[in-house]
């Protein structure tokens, strides 16, 4: 068969001609990136892998669920609801006109500390059933408004809160018409006991997002009331109470930052609550409840993380176990060719 | 002598003697006469000027018929050398061409235009426009537009860097120079100044400017040389010609005037129809009068022409259309999941606004005075209802809101994902060294970029054979000589190491492709014609030297004293040929269009080329009509033999037929390529009769190809078989092993080949389609009837074998390569009587149960009906592989066409989706290639649509809690920013990059190809656990901070922070976990998203004028923040991993069986496929 070489191949000069180099060839240029043959790690999960993740999930969850679920118990939280107690009781089948109407709306409260509570304690007052974050609501607010006192006519995201009588309210909005105006003072042991309401805001809110020049005008002048009035003398970024309002809540059920308490109480203590309840959550059937409480500093008190850490490291640990076992009672060696389809059917060869 | 066997010297003998004595005698006799040097012979009827096909003489009365042809209104008129006049009346185009598609000022619109095709972007156009209705306005104006925006402006930069560069090249186009004609003189003028009617000349090696019919060329006999390759391709020279008429006409002396009436501007570069009128006579023109813009001529000094189409209106401008669009499978599947997606978009919306609708009726009596609510705005004169439409339309505003809020539920960045996807894989492919043709320097081309996904779901491959599987590089081998077979394969002779050549002053001319010759043969050969045998000979190799259409060409070697001749021809079995005829001494040496010089053992011949019938397919065969040197006419015809035994004279030596057709057979039975030559010699009235018919038919205007057919099938009669031959055409490299690695892959190969059905077996064999094993089922019948018997026998047949198969094996194997093996072989002639009647049902029923399909005989449209057969019937995907024109119909009706660029021109890759240089190519393509794009392609769809739905499920959940009024905590520029930065770098980089195997473990185990066929990546199946994986991840992100955070004092703003990194940080880590090789780009495009997601929100939570100021700070700083987030990734992704662990640990598929070998099996063992391809060295030959 030698003799067939020869035969095709093309005469002497022509093979020169094609060996020649080609001045621009277009072989694609040979690197790792292009041949797709870069280093690469391929992680595959071995059974050891599987269950030491497991493992490691586990060791990590459920300490954190008991530091979490402790942490949480250790927070002193004193709740009193009282929307209810605080109309008088010929009013209890009509408490939308109770609260429209002009009678006195001062209530006092009773709280007995249960356990001891260490100082910063919060006050919080609760709403439930009202919607903060309402599309309508949530944008019935004017930033530039707020910040800057030049533009305190930008008005028009505003409505229905924009002007009255036309002149432009500052602030504006449904969310400042709303400012909730319930108050409280405390006593304990016929000593007033002092809430501090001054840094119950983010800090920067106070100085970057409510202007320090911006004063209120024609707040609540309106023939509907919508909630507090503002000192027109005091700015905003010094309107605490306004400032955590219109940080509006996530979710229907809030809390929002009262004051502080700046003492320790001790357990069996009475705090008499002398309170004015002027806002209307009745129209909407919402509750408004009183909270007094530490933190701890995971928060407030709150067992569903420490439960849920818990619950996804014993399962972890559940998985870690119940693989190992799975894997002792039935391994499989891993890239043994025979298990490949057409190698474990063999036949038909 | 000695290999023939008994049989064929039995033929050989007598009948040769008895019948072809007169006429050898002839030949000896003007030999004899020829014998002096190079002799002027022409006829005395025709005039002193050597006639060629598309020249003609001035009759009238093809006068009057291409007048009748001709049809104004249908007609451009072109003043020769006058193109003021020219285009007085018509507005032609000018030369200046545009291939931009805009201008400055037409780029907005025209492009917006047509981006707006997309119904994607008109989604997207909606929802952005709803948006700007106050009453719906859930995002601000900016932010809405914004990712239309993006995506608009990323395609618009696209479109205009493309259109930079086309302008560019347009400008360096319309200012290259060219001598036109200008006052008797040749002047330099700008390409984009040339004008229809001006007279051009071309310089050699220059490239032409617009389409030009020529006037004349430096060559006495108007002969030019083009290359087409900027056109079609193909490398070869094609002669054009320039008319008798205007030959000799100098335009700088004399003043060429005429008229050219030609057909409207087309894309045929292939045809072209027209009459010249010059000096007061008609002229018809043809194709082979006119050079289309980007030729370049070759091998002539100069050239003169005058324009006829200019700029945009020449056939190579008209041509410039883009590739065939096809949609992939795997996206027309994906359609489907989205119309689920947005079913399940309709619900949601629903849901909400139903559930918004319920709220507002209970609350109805309250709505004016609640606080969060305030339906009544009191400041106005009057009291009057604020932005409050009534119930109903409340309801529908809702509806159209939550659409706006949850618009990218439909993934619209899915499709530009997969746009850039493909575009990063096809980047990948033609990359590919492996892919890389050596031999022809080309690159793996994609010409198709919306169907990378489908290569990896191909089930059935059509394969040509000529230039596909074999190399298309012919080799002469052995030829039959008036019934004796000379076969050169055995004793190789001892002075033919150099080849023929012959001296010329002292120059040695030589053919460039030595040819092994058979020893005997050539000593007949160099007998002369004296003897019997030796006329014999002398008529063979002189019909292969003449019968054909290939152009000598004289090649100039560093060895002054050596020259080369390279045939260039159209056809590589033409050039085989004329090589072979060179090597037994008949060397072509010159070729014009009214002659032939040809070296005959030493002594040049000039032969008058009378008429020449070009081959076509339908006749399959050529001819040429030879004025000899003795004043006698004989057409000399070649053909295949299917057709040529047809116009044989049958009563002429009948055993040298038979003799003919049984070395025919042996020849095609071992794999050659056969053609039969035949001769007949003309008497003058046949001559005249066939002169003046050709005559008409060459000049006429319309259907001049079927008159030309008719005139040639007249003289094509009563032929005497002169011999046949043998050219072997060579398998390319590694065909064999690639088509038992695409049969392991699970792939149906069927070879579809215009080949008789010996040479397609027998090729069958050597590519081991065709094994030893197989039982072979043969259909070639005549008639309906007989193809439907043969088939139902076929069909039993076939059931039989399977069945049998099916019993020792009944554990439900679905590789077919598995069954016991059948082969149907299929001519072109059942065919016809099979597809496009009931007969398909059956067929198609047959070819299922056969591994292996050979249809021979076919012709091309049968190609494409049989692809359309299988297409039709199964929903796998087919793929067509070829190279020749023939090819196209079957490319382009296949789900995927591949183009070869080989020999046979470039129609095929132009047609194709895909085009490569070699046929083995196909298994890196598909079995790597189409493996990962497929992977790749289907994962990232899925992603999409999680990602996209788990964003949109947290939406949907927090709507829930705020009274259903589409209140996002997430911030509404994060919303935005979702699928446009947090989360579409990782998807497109591991849409490119990953790799599930490596190239050496898909080659070595090509049945992983499977997993393509099942469907292993995407499917309905994986698309539902996908979106239950979807639910209960949205409700973990959603629920574990509502939970933690619920009843405190936490702002929106806030825990929208955390749910925005809650999302991203988990898709991110979703994907982290699914992916399987991670190099530093997957890294980088992983963490690198979570980290600008990061900045992203820190960014947007450090502008004062948003609700959200500071929120990320004040968040971060506490310890629940952190825990609700790690406890947030874990809880969501172990149901999925649990069940990703289980699924790949028990129930593994091939794939990660595969994959956990390439770990873990030591490398050696594997390092042994690396030989996957070498050529077959051991021919089958005896």
């Amino acid at each position: 068969m030698s003799s067939y070489t020869p035969s095709s191949s093309a005469g002497g000069v022509g093979s020169a001609d094609s060996a020649a180099p080609r001045r621009n060839s277009k072989r694609p240029k040979y690197s790792k990136f292009t041949q797709q043959e870069l280093p690469a790690c391929k992680p595959i999960l071995t059974p050891r892998w599987v269950i030491s993740a497991f493992m490691l999930v586990s060791i990590v969850f459920i300490p954190i669920g008991v530091v979490s679920l402790l942490a949480s118990r250790d927070v002193v939280e004193i709740i009193d609801r009282y929307e209810t107690e605080c109309v008088p009781q010929n009013f209890r089948n009509n408490r939308v006109s109770f609260i429209q109407s002009d009678a006195n709306k001062t209530c006092t409260r009773r709280l007995t500390v249960t356990k001891h509570m260490k100082q910063p304690i919060y006050v919080y007052y609760q709403l439930d059933n009202f919607y903060q974050n309402h599309r309508r609501y949530v944008k019935s607010r004017s930033d530039s408004q707020l910040r800057d006192n030049s533009s305190w006519n930008d008005v028009s995201s505003c409505k229905p809160e924009d002007d009255s009588n036309g002149l432009p309210i500052v602030p504006c909005g449904l969310i400042a018409w709303s400012l909730f105006n319930d108050t409280y003072n405390f006593s304990l042991n016929n000593q007033q006991l002092a809430v501090n309401k001054r840094e119950i805001s983010w800090k920067s809110d106070r100085d970057h997002k409510f202007g320090n020049d911006v004063l209120p005008r024609n707040f609540q002048n309106g023939t509907l009331k919508g909630g507090k009035s503002l000192d027109p003398t005091v700015p905003l970024s010094q309107q605490e109470d306004l400032i955590v309002w219109m940080r509006t809540a996530a979710l229907p059920t809030f809390r929002k930052l009262y004051g502080k308490i700046e003492r320790d109480l001790q357990p069996n203590e009475v705090i008499h609550v002398t309170l004015e309840n002027n806002y209307n959550t009745y129209s909407f059937n919402g509750k408004k409840k009183l909270v007094l409480s530490t933190t701890s500093w995971l928060g407030g008190k709150n067992d569903f993380l420490g439960i849920a850490y818990l619950t996804i490291g014993g399962l972890c640990f559940f998985l870690a176990l119940s693989f190992t076992v799975v894997y002792l009672v039935k391994p499989r060696r891993l890239g043994d060719p025979s298990y490949l389809s057409w190698n474990r059917n063999p036949g038909g060869h | 002598m000695d290999s023939k066997t008994p049989v064929e010297n039995l033929y050989s003998i007598e009948p040769a003697l008895s019948s072809s004595s007169r006429r050898s005698n002839f030949s000896a006799h003007s030999k004899s006469v020829g014998r002096s040097s190079i002799r002027e012979v022409s006829f005395s009827d025709l005039g002193p000027k050597p006639v060629k096909y598309g020249s003609r003489g001035a009759e009238s009365e093809t006068y009057n018929m291409s007048q009748k042809e001709i049809n104004d209104e249908d007609a451009r008129l072109v003043q020769i050398n006058d193109p003021v006049k020219t285009n007085e009346r018509f507005e032609f185009a000018g030369n200046s061409i545009r291939t931009g598609k805009y201008s400055v000022l037409t780029f907005l619109p025209r492009n917006l235009f047509e981006q707006f095709h997309r119904v994607a972007y008109i989604y997207f156009l909606v929802i952005a426009v709803l948006n700007q209705l106050p009453q719906l306005a859930v995002f601000g104006r900016f932010a809405s537009i914004l990712p239309l925006a993006i995506v608009l402006l990323v395609t618009a930069v696209k479109d205009a860097y493309e259109d930079y560069r086309r302008h560019r090249a347009d400008k360096i186009e319309n200012n290259r120079l060219a001598s036109v004609l200008v006052n008797h003189e040749f002047q330099q003028k700008k390409w984009k100044d040339i004008q229809v009617g001006e007279i051009i000349k071309i310089h050699a090696n220059e490239t032409i400017p617009c389409d030009i019919v020529l006037l004349s060329t430096c060559d006495p006999t108007g002969v030019a040389y083009v290359q087409t390759i900027n056109l079609d391709g193909e490398s070869n020279l094609k002669t054009r010609y320039a008319k008798q008429e205007t030959l000799l006409k100098i335009p700088e002396k004399e003043n060429v005037s005429g008229l050219i009436k030609c057909e409207k501007p087309n894309r045929n570069i292939y045809g072209f129809q027209a009459n010249m009128e010059v000096d007061g006579k008609r002229v018809s023109l043809g194709p082979s009068n006119i050079i289309l813009r980007g030729c370049e001529l070759k091998n002539t000094t100069w050239a003169i022409g005058v324009a006829v189409y200019a700029g945009r209106e020449t056939k190579a401008m008209l041509n410039n259309s883009g590739a065939p669009s096809k949609r992939s499978r795997l996206e027309t599947h994906m359609n489907l999941e989205i119309i689920f997606l947005s079913l399940f978009l309709t619900a949601l919306c629903t849901v909400v606004s139903v559930c918004a609708a319920v709220w507002l009726r209970r609350h109805r009596d309250e709505l004016d005075y609640l606080p969060f609510y305030r339906r009544k705005d009191f400041y106005e004169e009057e009291e009057d209802n604020y932005n409050y439409y009534g119930w109903g339309l409340e309801i529908v505003f809702t509806f159209l809101m939550s659409v706006i809020v949850f618009q990218i539920m439909i993934p619209i960045s899915l499709y530009i994902s997969m746009e850039l996807v493909r575009v990063g894989q096809a980047y990948f492919m033609i990359r590919d060294t492996q892919m890389y043709d050596e031999p022809s320097d080309s690159r793996f081309q994609c010409r198709a970029l919306n169907i990378n996904e489908d290569l990896g779901q191909i089930k059935y491959v059509f394969s040509d054979k000529t230039g596909t599987l074999t190399e298309n590089k012919m080799e002469f081998q052995c030829a039959s000589v008036w019934g004796v077979d000379y076969n050169s394969g055995k004793g190789s002779s001892q002075d033919q190491k150099d080849g023929y050549f012959v001296e010329v002053d002292g120059k040695i001319l030589r053919p460039k492709m030595v040819v092994k010759t058979d020893p005997e043969l050539l000593q007949f050969a160099r007998s002369g014609k004296d003897t019997k045998e030796g006329s014999h000979v002398h008529d063979f190799f002189l019909a292969l030297a003449a019968c054909n259409t290939i152009v000598p060409l004289i090649v100039d070697t560093p060895d002054p004293t050596l020259k080369l001749i390279d045939y260039q021809g159209e056809s590589p079995d033409e050039q085989a040929l004329v090589y072979a005829a060179a090597a037994y001494g008949y060397m072509l040496i010159e070729r014009t269009s009214g002659h032939i010089v040809i070296d005959i053992q030493g002594e040049r011949q000039r032969f008058n080329v009378l008429g020449l019938h070009e081959f076509d397919s339908d006749r399959k065969r050529m001819s040429v009509i030879l004025g000899l040197p003795n004043k006698s006419v004989k057409v000399f015809v070649k053909g295949a033999d299917t057709t040529m035994f047809g116009v044989t004279d049958r009563s002429l030596n009948t055993s040298i037929i038979r003799a003919t057709e049984a070395h025919l057979h042996s020849y095609s039975s071992i794999g050659l390529r056969t053609l039969v030559i035949g001769m007949r010699e003309l008497s003058t009235s046949e001559f005249e009769e066939w002169h003046s018919a050709f005559e008409v038919a060459s000049n006429a205007l319309m259907g001049r190809a079927r008159l030309l057919r008719k005139v040639a099938t007249n003289i094509e009669s009563n032929l005497r078989i002169l011999g046949a031959s043998g050219i072997e055409d060579k398998l390319q490299e590694g065909v064999p092993e690639a088509i038992e690695s695409l049969r392991t892959a699970g792939i149906k190969v069927w070879v579809l080949t215009g080949d008789k059905q010996e040479t397609a077996i027998s090729i069958g064999y050597s590519s081991k389609l065709l094994t030893s094993k197989m039982t072979q089922i043969i259909v070639n019948r005549n008639s309906k009837e007989s193809c439907r018997k043969s088939l139902e026998d076929a069909i039993i047949m076939s059931k039989k074998l399977t069945t049998m198969s099916g019993n020792t094996n009944d554990t439900g194997r679905t590789l077919g390569a598995s069954l016991t093996p059948v082969a149907l072989i299929i001519d072109g002639t059942s065919l016809v009587y099979i597809l496009d009647c009931e007969l398909e049902e059956m067929l198609f029923e047959l070819a299922c149960n056969c591994s292996v399909v050979l249809c021979c005989r076919v012709a091309p449209l049968q190609k494409a009906g049989i692809v359309a057969l299988v297409k039709k019937r199964t929903s796998d995907m087919t793929l067509a592989i070829g190279d020749g024109a023939n090819d196209v119909s079957m490319i382009q009706m296949a789900d995927v066409g591949v183009g070869i660029s080989g020999q046979e021109g470039r129609q095929a890759v132009m047609a194709s989706d895909f085009a490569m240089g070699q046929f083995r190519f196909l298994v890196t393509l598909l079995l790597v290639h189409g493996h990962w794009n497929y992977q790749r392609m289907g994962y990232m769809i899925l992603y999409n649509f999680y990602k996209n739905a788990v964003f949109v499920l947290v939406l949907f959940w927090y709507v829930l809690f705020t009274c259903f009024t589409l209140s996002t905590a997430i911030n509404e520029w994060s919303s935005v920013l979702y699928s446009v930065i947090y989360t579409s770098v990782p998807t497109i980089v591991v849409g490119i990059l990953d790799k599930d195997l490596n190239r050496r473990t898909l080659l070595k185990y090509p049945q992983l190809y499977g997993a393509g066929h099942r469907e292993e990546c995407y499917n309905k199946r994986l698309f539902w656990i996908t979106m239950i994986d979807t639910v209960w991840q949205s409700a973990v992100i959603f629920f574990i901070p509502l939970l933690a955070y619920g009843g405190s004092t936490i702002d929106a703003s806030s825990i929208g922070d955390l749910w925005t990194l809650a999302v991203v940080i988990l898709v991110n880590l979703h994907l982290a976990m699914d992916v399987i090789c991670w190099n530093w780009i997957t890294h980088a495009a992983i963490w690198g998203s979570i980290v600008a997601t990061v900045i992203c929100v820190i960014i947007i939570d450090a502008i004062p004028s948003l609700v959200g100021y500071w929120a990320i700070f004040q968040i971060a700083r506490t310890g629940l923040f952190w825990l609700c987030l790690l406890s947030i990734i874990v809880a969501a992704l172990i149901p999925r991993f649990v069940v990703k662990v289980l699924y790949q640990f028990y129930t593994p598929c091939d794939v990660q069986i595969a994959r956990e070998a390439e770990k873990f099996q030591p490398r050696s063992e594997s390092a042994a496929v690396e030989v996957e391809m070498n050529p077959i060295l051991n021919q089958p030959r005896p």
